[in-house]
């Protein structure tokens, strides 16, 4: 319990363990430990980053969607609309082409009705015409009288 | 004291207070103190073995581990003697910046060696206060000397040369650094020219002279008083045994519940230790106003 050289060489080896300490013990631990804070910071501000984004992300698809929900009424509409226009017209063909069809079918009877009229109307006269023959035989020269009976036969 | 001497409660306390002096005597020449009387009469040339021995060997233990850590650290995930070793860091250094305030990269080792090696040093009287002085006496019993005159004292904070040696080393950094930061004009004016001012000079340095010497006595004086005290109550509960069987169990129980209470002693003063050193160097890095 005297006070002796041990003072001086408990001071000697306590500076040294400090001085190692110092250099060797304390710089690496203290930089990891700062190292690991940063690292921890920066993946909490990571997060936090992905976190917005996505709720941007999210933000962007409902606006898309939106939008395309009103594309794609507006083209079902106009596609409605189209039709209705479609159907109008084919219609409207369908009622031209009739009518057409029937002025066609009205014009060709009134030609048929005309042609048989006229081959009637020959028939007659070259019928009056044999009948007035026989009748007449001889008292009427078919050249004479020609002008004579094809009057007679329009007149029918 | 020979050999053949009963042993009485006296030689026994005596016995487990007196260190391993290893100096020169003016009458038996260099070797080992045979007595307190011995290592006295050695004087100031004289070196306690056992206070350098376990203090050195404490501290190389202390270093030895955060060196390891400290060259596999790693920013990572930390595991086993890294999250032990950071835990204890993150301490000492939560507790530097709570204290110190000027920027000085050498406090913080500073302050961890204190806690480190102070706590190891104190956690030896944990160490039942018969074991390494009875093997050790033992062991040099096989070379041929006398057990009854070797000593070993295990706790280096019970000699005041260890508890000295770390409050002078901390002391002559404190004034170092008063005089660093504040020149030796500062310091001196410090010293003298406050609280009364030039008029009261000598009072003044009377007054703050003492509570400058007082930072490193108290500092020493009171690690080593608490750990005295305690070994001296581990070695008095000692004196219990060898009675009857009674006494025996008493003993056993009141050596645990000491050990129990002890371990608060021996981190608390480990801890004080620390945070005066850390206060008292602040005190150094500022200009008083």
């Amino acid at each position: 319990m005297n006070i002796n050289l041990t003072l001086l060489i408990q001071m000697i080896s306590f500076a040294v363990f400090v001085w190692f300490c110092m250099q060797f013990v304390w710089p690496p631990i203290v930089t990891a430990l700062a190292e690991r804070k940063a690292k921890i910071a920066e993946g909490l501000a990571a997060a936090e980053r992905g976190h917005q984004e996505r709720a941007r992300g999210e933000q962007h698809a409902q606006a898309l969607l939106t939008e395309a929900k009103a594309t794609a009424a507006e083209i079902v509409t106009q596609a409605q609309k189209r039709a209705t226009e479609i159907v109008e017209e084919a219609k409207d063909d369908a009622r031209a082409e009739g009518g057409r069809l029937v002025a066609a079918a009205q014009a060709e009877i009134e030609r048929e009705t005309n042609r048989a009229r006229e081959e009637l109307r020959e028939r007659v006269a070259a019928l009056a015409i044999a009948a007035a023959e026989k009748i007449l035989h001889k008292e009427i020269d078919v050249a004479t009288h020609r002008s004579l009976v094809d009057t007679f036969a329009k007149q029918l | 004291m020979s050999s053949s001497e009963i042993l009485t409660s006296q030689g026994y306390i005596q016995h487990h207070l007196t260190n391993l002096t290893l100096g020169v005597h003016p009458e038996h020449g260099f070797g080992f103190a045979h007595s307190s009387a011995d290592a006295a009469a050695m004087g100031f040339w004289a070196v306690n073995v056992d206070t350098v021995f376990f203090s050195v060997l404490l501290g190389g233990l202390f270093l030895w581990f955060f060196k390891g850590v400290a060259e596999k650290v790693t920013a990572g995930i930390p595991a086993g003697a890294q999250n032990f070793a950071e835990w204890i860091v993150d301490f000492v250094e939560d507790n530097v910046r709570g204290s110190f305030n000027a920027k000085n990269a050498m406090v913080a080792p500073l302050a961890l060696t204190i806690f480190a090696w102070v706590f190891l040093m104190n956690l030896m009287d944990l160490l039942p206060v018969d074991l390494l002085p009875y093997l050790f006496g033992q062991f040099i019993a096989v070379f041929g000397a006398d057990p009854h005159h070797v000593f070993l004292r295990v706790v280096p904070t019970t000699d005041p040369n260890a508890t000295f040696g770390m409050a002078l080393t901390v002391f002559f950094l404190v004034l170092f650094y008063s005089v660093k930061m504040k020149g030796v004009g500062g310091f001196l004016g410090e010293l003298t020219l406050q609280p009364f001012g030039k008029f009261g000079l000598p009072a003044n340095l009377l007054l703050e002279g003492i509570s400058l010497l007082s930072k490193p006595l108290s500092l020493a004086l009171r690690l080593f008083g608490n750990m005295y005290a305690g070994e001296m109550i581990f070695i008095l509960i000692a004196l219990l045994y060898g009675g009857s069987m009674t006494l025996n169990i008493t003993g056993g129980l009141l050596q645990f519940v000491w050990a129990v209470f002890h371990i608060l002693i021996i981190t608390l003063q480990a801890f004080i230790f620390m945070v005066l050193t850390i206060v008292y160097l602040d005190m150094a890095h500022q200009e008083h106003h």
